[in-house]
């Protein structure tokens, strides 16, 4: 078993959250894991990605080969798609449908919903509004880790005890809302998935 | 337990496993996690292990040989381009040899992510005359640098660590073993180790040089080379560091048909080469940054060669590797089902909203317009990316402190307006004595220091010029009267404008200080650095 994420998204929008969540809870599995991640000057503003690899067995390279990934998770609808030659055939799409528009040039949003829908294996959702609606805008990644979750081979509970871990220290409240975040995600995603 | 770690982070810990007394560093992206991390650690602070920042490369290393003259081992850290800065003390400190064990650590950066060059530092290892090593995974880095110490205690000699990015920034678990006890200060038992005037520097030069096959040895039977035997012998391979763990991903079961020598440590073991040379029909060489190794078994005119890699173009010549170029090198097809849809834009990395950088480009832009030669000096930093778009306020970029002396010889030649832009901490690091070259001859020019109070680009390290750069501009000589404060926000932009004009127009140095604070330093830390500036100025 090896499963290959990546996680895309603009410099400053938190995807190593997402990241840190796997890392604790494949390694709480007792799975091997590697995730790679930007620092430095691309963290501002502009396009960054993580690559996330979970195996049973040793993991040797730190990057994803393309054609490989199993799931992309976006935080940025076009962020996704600048990844799509690291997708293997069949793989999956997560994504936030809200653009981060920082550039002049950024394609219209209709085009751009067009291409993501027109893959089959696809999640778009508006995450950030479903993460407002509880009360905490931050929680956008966890929505979408939930939503993707059923494709990760971590068992729920692994993921929801990362979640618990690592936002401990901002106090209850924010764990809840993101424990909350993460089965709003879970929901969402089986709707969408059912009605395909 | 394992431990998830960063390869910065796994190296940092094996640092303090090691039993480092302090760590000597300026930021630089790839290495900061490394002191970020002895920073943070309980432990360390708990051994009161040094671990603040220097004001640049060559003060750390210096500081760090420092700590080893007292017999206590010492990490010093930087990126690549780091050790040009330190190149003048990491030479003689091969010649002189250290007492506690010293640990160079570098970090290379090929395809040059946060750089504005992709040199490699094995070059400089051998240069100096010294092992390096090169791990290739978080576990090795934790495990290679206890090693380092070892052999740097065992030699006598300073010992090169080589990173390169993407160990640098990723993580995977780790397993901790013990950590050993610092060590008590106690001083060379030679006591002219240290004292490289050119009769006793020859002494220790030909002492370097007679070591050498000592540490040849050592790379000839190190536990971290390790030759592989494979039935397939059309083709042997030989990979370093982080390039293994990209060949081995092209294999299934991870079983590679061929013969691979995995290189982790310097002077390259010529045994287990000979027996590559021997055994198969041709050797492809897998390794991150310049051809160091393929150029050194190359046959030299060309002739019967058996080598292939970066310099025989079966991998590509410039920037990092991947498993992706690395399986073209093996003849595999990569199954690329899609490429970037059109609709996907560029998103390069932009200034920050609100970012003060922002408001002094805008002041130097309205004046380029009015003043038709105006020529901009850039610096490296954020403001570096004043050269794209929207901006373009800046004409060049080449290393640390180049603004403010680039500037002096371009007025010199008669470019004027000359205006260097040099951040805070970029000032310290090496802008001081290029501003006392234009102090000395009153060159006409215009130092803009645009002042955000921390270390940005590398994630707000604290700045040694904080609080510190009016007294220090004073100090070098500039004319109070040319000496200038402003803050740049929106609605100061003419006031701004015609401060700069007024300095401009001034026939000698004149320095000015753009000064607010970065917008991602939290506000605790800003409250500090108000009340410093307080006390500055009473």
């Amino acid at each position: 078993m090896k499963t290959n994420i990546i996680l895309a998204g603009v410099g400053g929008q938190g995807i190593l959250t997402i990241a840190a969540v796997l890392d604790t809870a494949a390694l709480d599995c007792n799975l091997n894991i590697k995730q790679s991640e930007v620092h430095g000057m691309s963290q501002r503003g502009g396009a960054v990605q993580s690559h996330v690899r979970i195996s049973d067995k040793e993991i040797f390279s730190d990057l994803i080969p393309q054609g490989k990934a199993d799931i992309i998770i976006s935080v940025e609808p076009m962020e996704l798609l600048r990844y799509l030659p690291y997708l293997k055939k069949g793989g999956f799409l997560v994504t936030d449908l809200n653009p981060f528009i920082n550039i002049t040039n950024y394609p219209e949003l209709k085009e751009l919903y067009n291409e993501i829908k027109s893959h089959k294996n696809t999640i778009l959702i508006d995450a950030k509004k479903m993460a407002k609606e509880i009360g905490n805008s931050k929680a956008t990644n966890i929505i979408l880790l939930g939503a993707a979750s059923s494709l990760i081979p971590l068992s729920d509970e692994s993921l929801q005890k990362a979640i618990k871990t690592l936002f401990e220290r901002k106090g209850e409240r924010i764990v809840i809302k993101n424990l909350e975040a993460f089965e709003k995600g879970k929901e969402i995603a089986a709707e969408i998935v059912s009605l395909n | 337990m394992k431990k998830l770690l960063l390869g910065n982070e796994a190296l940092a810990q094996g640092a303090i496993d090691a039993g480092i007394s302090g760590v000597y560093a300026y930021p630089g992206t790839p290495s900061t996690e490394i002191t970020e991390y002895i920073q943070r650690s309980k432990t360390a602070t708990a051994l009161k292990i040094h671990s603040q920042w220097s004001v640049n490369e060559k003060t750390a290393m210096e500081a760090a040989l420092g700590m080893s003259y007292a017999g206590k081992r010492a990490l010093t850290v930087m990126k690549h381009v780091g050790l040009n800065v330190a190149a003048d003390v990491f030479m003689n400190m091969s010649v002189s040899g250290i007492n506690g064990g010293l640990v160079v650590v570098v970090a290379d950066d090929p395809s040059m992510h946060s750089s504005q060059n992709e040199q490699d530092s094995r070059y400089y290892g051998k240069f100096a005359m010294i092992p390096i090593l090169e791990p290739s995974n978080q576990q090795e880095a934790y495990d290679i640098t206890k090693y380092a110490f070892d052999i740097s205690e065992n030699l006598g000699l300073p010992v090169l660590l080589r990173m390169v990015t993407r160990l640098s920034h990723s993580r995977a678990g780790v397993t901790i073993s013990g950590r050993r006890a610092q060590n008590n200060i106690h001083l060379s038992k030679n006591p002219t180790q240290f004292q490289l005037i050119p009769m006793h520097a020859r002494g220790r030069y030909k002492h370097l040089v007679d070591i050498q096959p000592d540490i040849q040895e050592l790379s000839e039977n190190s536990y971290y080379n390790e030759y592989t035997n494979a039935p397939n012998i059309s083709i042997g391979i030989i990979a370093s560091g982080i390039a293994y763990n990209y060949l081995m991903e092209n294999f299934e079961d991870d079983k590679c048909p061929y013969p691979v020598l995995k290189v982790s440590q310097y002077p390259l073991p010529k045994k287990p080469i000979k027996k590559l040379f021997d055994t198969c029909k041709k050797v492809l060489v897998l390794e991150d940054g310049y051809p160091f190794i393929e150029e050194a078994i190359s046959d030299f005119l060309g002739e019967n060669r058996k080598v292939i890699g970066r310099l025989s173009g079966d991998i590509p010549r410039v920037g990092e590797l991947t498993p992706d170029n690395i399986a073209n090198a093996l003849g595999f097809d990569i199954i690329i089902n899609e490429n970037i849809p059109k609709v996907v834009s560029g998103r390069p990395p932009e200034l920050c909203v609100g970012c003060g950088h922002r408001d002094l480009f805008d002041a130097i832009n309205q004046l380029g317009k009015e003043m038709k030669s105006q020529q901009v000096f850039g610096d490296i930093g954020c403001y570096a990316l004043g050269v794209l778009k929207p901006y373009e306020s800046i004409n060049t970029l080449i290393d640390m402190g180049a603004s403010i002396t680039m500037a002096k010889g371009a007025a010199d030649a008669g470019i004027h307006p000359a205006i260097a832009v040099i951040g805070d901490s970029t000032f310290t690091h090496s802008g001081m004595t290029g501003l006392l070259d234009a102090v000395i001859e009153d060159t006409p020019i215009t130092v803009i220091i645009s002042d955000n109070s921390t270390i940005a680009m590398t994630g707000a390290q604290d700045s040694s010029a904080s609080g510190r750069l009016i007294d220090i501009c004073k100090g070098i000589g500039v004319d109070e009267a040319h000496l200038k404060v402003l803050t740049p926000l929106h609605k100061n932009l003419q006031e701004n404008i015609d401060i700069i004009r007024e300095e401009i127009n001034h026939k000698g140095i004149s320095v000015i200080i753009s000064q607010r604070p970065c917008i991602q330093i939290p506000k605790e830390k800003k409250d500090q650095l108000k009340a410093l500036k307080k006390v500055n100025l009473n």
